[in-house]
């Protein structure tokens, strides 16, 4: 699936979320363009996880309006699934699946074509061809982050949400991931990534986001990013 | 045609891979079978089970275990999925609420029938009455079809509550237990003595009715509390 032209990867309006009584997200709005990486900070509890889930259409929110791609999520929720590859924090795999088996059953639910040729090619891309037929158990947590990575780009997504994908991670993991952002740099895909990590957050990002309050308080291109107002934002969701 | 396809194959990918997964992790059906077993042993020496009464008890024995095995067998089928994570994984494909809950529903509805087909044998040297009665195997398999409709959407239910554990039986046996005493009746007409086969035949219907009631209510409300 490519992107539809002429509209923003990713376009949230007013959105709310509350878990019972608490509201985690307050009228949040937010835009993302083809070609970007956005990366959003906050803290603990500030809603990032929650923001995802909405994005990814897992959720419904209580108020508000998600569009992916140009596909309204109260219209077609299914399509936006199709459109989107999550990694999470907890690799979502079978534990007594191989590796080979996770992402067969992953491409088969996602209609994939050709798939014995994308599976190979996700297995080599994480660096898992020889743990193939290996049951995800016997496989460290960074390696099942790895798989977690192929299964959420077996399909290529062109929208891709990812909630601290780096933790776990060994330096050549990190690598692959990194490399899946360069096709965002060709306007081909968009990146939402929240994170606590500072560092590699600025690093990866054409834009930041800070979330606080369940909204957003600040968004700025990296380049020009305020650190005192980033700070300031950041600090917010602490209090 | 494409559409009927849509939503069968996806529930084909998920029955298969929920079997492929207890093959090799022996969690559902050995325990249940296990447990069956132990509660008609119980049952047996605790109620002195005579010739003269087993026609009275039996039924009753019968569909205590299969009942308390099968609410084993469903409590385990979210609860995996949750703690690895891969339910997450399963609702961010982009296929159907009702192709995932068919598919999980039709897993449990195998386990728990290839856990009865197994013991029902054994019961019935124990308790000496014939196995390959036509309205007992209908009994059964009726049962266990109502048991995985309700047990699949109340075990999706249970999983995200604190006391999972004892949620699951609390939701569950207060809303089966027309399929239950309709097994035990049928099971009672069954192998009884002298029992006219109209008897039978009017629980079997109930239990039908039951499971087309069932089978269209669950898969909506799994797809409502799916949806956060």
């Amino acid at each position: 699936m490519s992107p539809a032209p002429g509209t923003p990867a990713i376009e949230a309006t007013g959105l709310h979320k509350s878990f019972g009584v608490a509201p985690v997200l307050r009228g949040l709005d937010l835009r993302v363009e083809w070609g970007r990486v956005l990366v959003v900070f906050g803290a603990n509890g500030s809603g990032k996880t929650t923001l995802l889930r909405l994005l990814a259409a897992q959720y419904r929110p209580d108020r508000g309006r998600v569009v992916v791609g140009g596909i309204d999520r109260s219209r077609d929720p299914s399509s936006i699934r199709r459109m989107i590859g999550v990694v999470a924090h907890q690799p979502m795999l079978y534990q007594d699946l191989t590796c080979r088996e996770n992402l067969t059953f992953f491409g088969r639910m996602r209609g994939l074509n050709d798939l014995p040729r994308r599976v190979d090619e996700a297995l080599r891309r994480v660096g898992l061809e020889a743990r193939r037929h290996r049951r995800a158990r016997a496989l460290s947590h960074g390696m099942q982050k790895r798989l977690a990575l192929g299964v959420a780009t077996l399909h290529d997504p062109p929208v891709l949400l990812l909630d601290e994908p780096a933790s776990g991670l060994d330096q050549e993991a990190l690598a692959g991931l990194r490399g899946m952002f360069s096709s965002a740099s060709g306007g081909r895909r968009a990146v939402v990534m929240v994170t606590h990590n500072l560092e590699r957050g600025l690093e990866w990002a054409d834009e930041v986001a800070v979330l606080s309050g369940g909204v957003i308080a600040y968004k700025a291109e990296r380049e020009g990013l305020d650190e005192g107002r980033f700070e300031e934002a950041y600090r917010g969701g602490l209090r | 045609m494409r559409g009927v396809k849509g939503l069968l194959w996806p529930v084909f990918l998920v029955a298969r891979k929920d079997l492929l997964v207890e093959f090799r992790s022996r969690e559902v059906v050995i325990g249940s079978a296990v447990f069956a077993v132990t509660l008609v042993v119980i049952f047996n020496f605790a109620l002195n089970i005579t010739p003269e009464t087993v026609d009275i008890l039996a039924p009753g024995v019968l569909w205590a275990a299969f009942s308390f095995a099968g609410v084993l067998a469903m409590s385990r089928a979210f609860v995996t999925e949750k703690d690895q994570g891969s339910l997450e994984g399963l609702l961010l494909t982009p296929v159907s609420r009702d192709s995932i809950y068919f598919g999980k529903m039709l897993a449990l509805f195998i386990f728990m029938t290839a856990v009865e087909a197994a013991l029902l044998p054994v019961f019935a040297v124990l308790f000496d009455f014939s196995a390959f009665s036509p309205t007992l195997v209908g009994a059964v398999l009726l049962a266990t079809l109502g048991f995985a409709a309700v047990g699949t959407l109340f075990s999706a239910v249970a999983v995200n509550t604190r006391s999972r554990e004892i949620m699951l039986p609390i939701l569950f046996f207060p809303v089966v237990s027309p399929v239950i005493i309709g097994a035990v009746e049928a099971t009672t007409g069954a192998i009884g003595a002298g029992v006219s086969a109209a008897g039978p035949g009017r629980w079997l219907q109930l239990m039908a009715v039951f499971d087309a009631v069932f089978l269209v209510l669950c898969p909506w409300l799994f797809s409502l509390i799916m949806e956060e």
